[in-house]
């Protein structure tokens, strides 16, 4: 009996199990369809673009393989802005009643009642979707990729490789992020409904409203006359870190950084700052180093809602539906 | 008792104010089958959750097998099969495809898994639709299931919790069986909670009635019935034909005058033209030659032991008197 405990693990039995319920719920394909749509719309566009930007010596377009997932000729907006729009959708269907179906089916006392730590099902169901987001955006932007390379012709460099995993990683944090968020709520909510709603509407928020409430607050607090150019630094800058309570926002800054190697500062730039700068792209580590506090923030709020969906959920009293 | 196999000492459990359990005590032997008896949010079920260290209990110990279900609750769920109130299974797998993955949670390897799966579904007699989706079960179907899910584990204790709720009275009869078959052929102590007195008298070797978190009564049927039962333990109905041809006529006075000379008598009255002697001996025989050797004409009797019924229903409707 011992050396079958060794060869069967009921961690990854759950994770397995977990991966092809997901891949075969139809709230997935369904999400994989829109992702795919939106994304195959956003390239069409981007080729279509291409036409009129070609390679040529100035430094700014030299990284032109990366310019397929930012461009856009106007009728849709580029490949970026859909992942940041849709991503949260994803992660919030993805674990919104996660762990409040099992219990209203009951299957969760069941689970429970064989001999596996609590803390399994939990981790197991985030795993699972990590392993599938992650299988989903690298496969995505490496078809991008492919793509790319077969209708322009031109290979791209290591480096923008290296940008296009890095951006690949930082969606699927991204991505956890929401997750997490709607797996607490599925520990939280009773109801999966309620789940799914407060999940949607948090990201309803913050992707419609927040900036017109900070633009009314902006506008509030902007004084009337001349200010010294120190005051509105310091004022924009206080705007700006209001703006990055947003998730999407902090997504957005490090997603632009890291496939628009131009971008050398996410806040603003005096002149003095700018003259003796080189005009040229930033390499990838200052890049990473630009957006290093974004992809922190990110990283920490994903780990902030693990924590409380986990506390909550060892607490718990398990009892049959 | 045989060794013992579920040990509570003292356990509590409150929620804020309410006390759910109230510091009960128990010990269930190994190979019987305890029947758990009380009303529905008399505490049962928190009792068994605290069993399986679903939950953890404000104060007092819980053992099982001799290992302790807060501390341990890993080990404990390694040799007790839980089967809830209302099972449920993932409804878009098949039947078989559930039980492997409970198999498996076990650490049993998927091939042995099915083999073991696919003997248990024989053995619940759900052969037939193995391999048809849960969603489509019945209830009694899934209860059925539900048993074989336990049984996957080779478990050494079994509890089953409300298991016979809401099925008809052909399945429970299967289903109760099924039980004391397991309990024959593998000797595994079994722990069975309802709230329905007939389920639990037919199968359990003993009974503990639950009320209010605490344990109002424990033991078999007949040492309850002895215990808890001070007065009136034989109810006999008599009935006489009183018709003109017939000559005398039996009344109700005729027994209150009897009542007056035998201490056994409790009570008598009349209803529905018959008379209700209410006695704490049997005295079936003793009234009946009497009836006879005076003349009347006796054509009905019939002699009520007071069962556990009484008792429960007793004990429900706030008769607390009868504890201890």
């Amino acid at each position: 009996m011992q050396t079958n405990y060794s060869i069967v693990r009921p961690f990854w039995v759950i994770v397995n199990k977990e991966i092809s319920d997901t891949i075969k719920s139809w709230r997935f394909i369904i999400m994989l369809a829109i992702v795919l749509l939106t994304c195959t719309g956003s390239l069409y566009t981007a080729f279509t673009g291409f036409a009129s930007a070609k390679p040529g010596n100035d430094p700014e377009e030299s990284f032109f393989f990366l310019k397929l997932f930012t461009i856009s000729d106007g009728t849709l907006p580029p490949f970026i802005v859909f992942i940041s729009f849709l991503g949260p959708l994803l992660g919030i269907s993805m674990g919104f009643d996660a762990i409040n179906s099992e219990q209203n089916k009951g299957t969760l006392s069941r689970v429970l009642s064989q001999p596996i730590y609590r803390d399994y099902v939990l981790n197991a169901k985030f795993l699972a979707s990590l392993i599938v987001l992650s299988i989903l955006f690298f496969s995505l932007n490496l078809l991008v990729l492919g793509f790319g390379l077969v209708i322009i012709g031109i290979p791209p460099t290591a480096e923008e490789v290296l940008r296009i995993l890095m951006f690949s990683i930082v969606s699927i944090v991204y991505v956890a992020f929401w997750l997490n968020l709607s797996i607490l709520f599925s520990v939280r909510f009773r109801q999966a409904t309620t789940s799914a709603l407060a999940g949607i509407s948090i990201w309803l928020f913050f992707s419609i409203f927040y900036n017109m409430i900070v633009n009314v607050i902006a506008k509030g607090i902007s004084p009337a006359q001349m200010i010294s150019e120190n005051q509105l630094i310091s004022l924009q800058k206080l705007i700006q870190n209001i703006m990055r309570l947003n998730p999407g926002q902090l997504f957005d800054d490090a997603t632009t950084t890291l496939l628009v190697p131009g971008v050398r500062s996410l806040g603003p730039l005096t002149m003095e700052q700018m003259s003796g700068a080189i005009p040229s792209p930033l390499p990838l580590g200052q890049s990473m180093m630009l957006v290093w506090p974004q992809i922190t923030a990110l990283l920490a709020g994903t780990l902030v809602f693990f924590g409380l969906a986990y506390l909550q959920f060892m607490r718990r009293e398990i009892r049959s539906r | 008792m045989a060794e013992p196999i579920i040990q509570l000492q003292n356990i509590s459990k409150k929620y804020g104010d309410f006390t759910a359990v109230d510091n009960l005590s128990l010990t269930i032997g190994k190979g019987e089958i305890f029947g758990l008896l009380g009303p529905n949010g008399s505490g049962k079920s928190t009792t068994i959750l605290m069993m399986l260290g679903l939950t953890d209990p404000s104060a007092g110990e819980v053992k099982v097998c001799g290992i302790d279900s807060t501390s341990h609750p890993i080990e404990v769920k390694r040799k007790v099969g839980y089967l809830a109130e209302d099972v449920g299974f993932y409804d878009d797998q098949t039947a078989l495809e559930n039980l492997v993955y409970s198999a498996m949670l076990n650490g049993i390897p998927r091939k042995e898994a099915t083999k073991k799966a696919e003997e248990l579904i024989e053995r619940v007699g759900l052969t037939g639709v193995k391999n048809k989706k849960t969603g489509k079960f019945s209830k009694g179907m899934r209860q059925r299931l539900g048993l074989a899910d336990v049984l996957i584990k080779d478990p050494e204790v079994i509890i089953l919790d409300e298991p016979t709720s809401g099925i008809d009275p052909k399945g429970v009869q299967d289903f109760l069986n099924l039980v004391v078959e397991l309990r024959d052929e593998h000797g595994i102590s079994i722990l069975l909670s309802s709230h329905d007195l007939q389920h639990v008298q037919q199968v359990c070797d003993r009974i503990g009635i639950f009320l209010e978190g605490k344990l109002m009564a424990i033991g078999d049927i007949r040492s309850l019935s002895e215990k808890l039962l001070t007065s009136g333990r034989y109810l006999i109905e008599l009935g006489a034909d009183n018709s003109r041809e017939a000559g005398k006529k039996l009344t109700l006075g005729w027994f209150q005058n009897l009542a007056a000379n035998m201490s056994e008598i409790d009570s008598v009255s009349e209803e529905n033209g018959l008379f209700k002697v209410l006695s704490s001996e049997d005295i079936s025989l003793v009234l009946s030659k009497k009836i006879m050797e005076e003349g009347y004409n006796l054509n009905f009797l019939n002699k009520k032991e007071f069962g556990i019924e009484a008792i429960y229903n007793h004990l429900m409707e706030g008769g607390t008197a009868y504890a201890n």
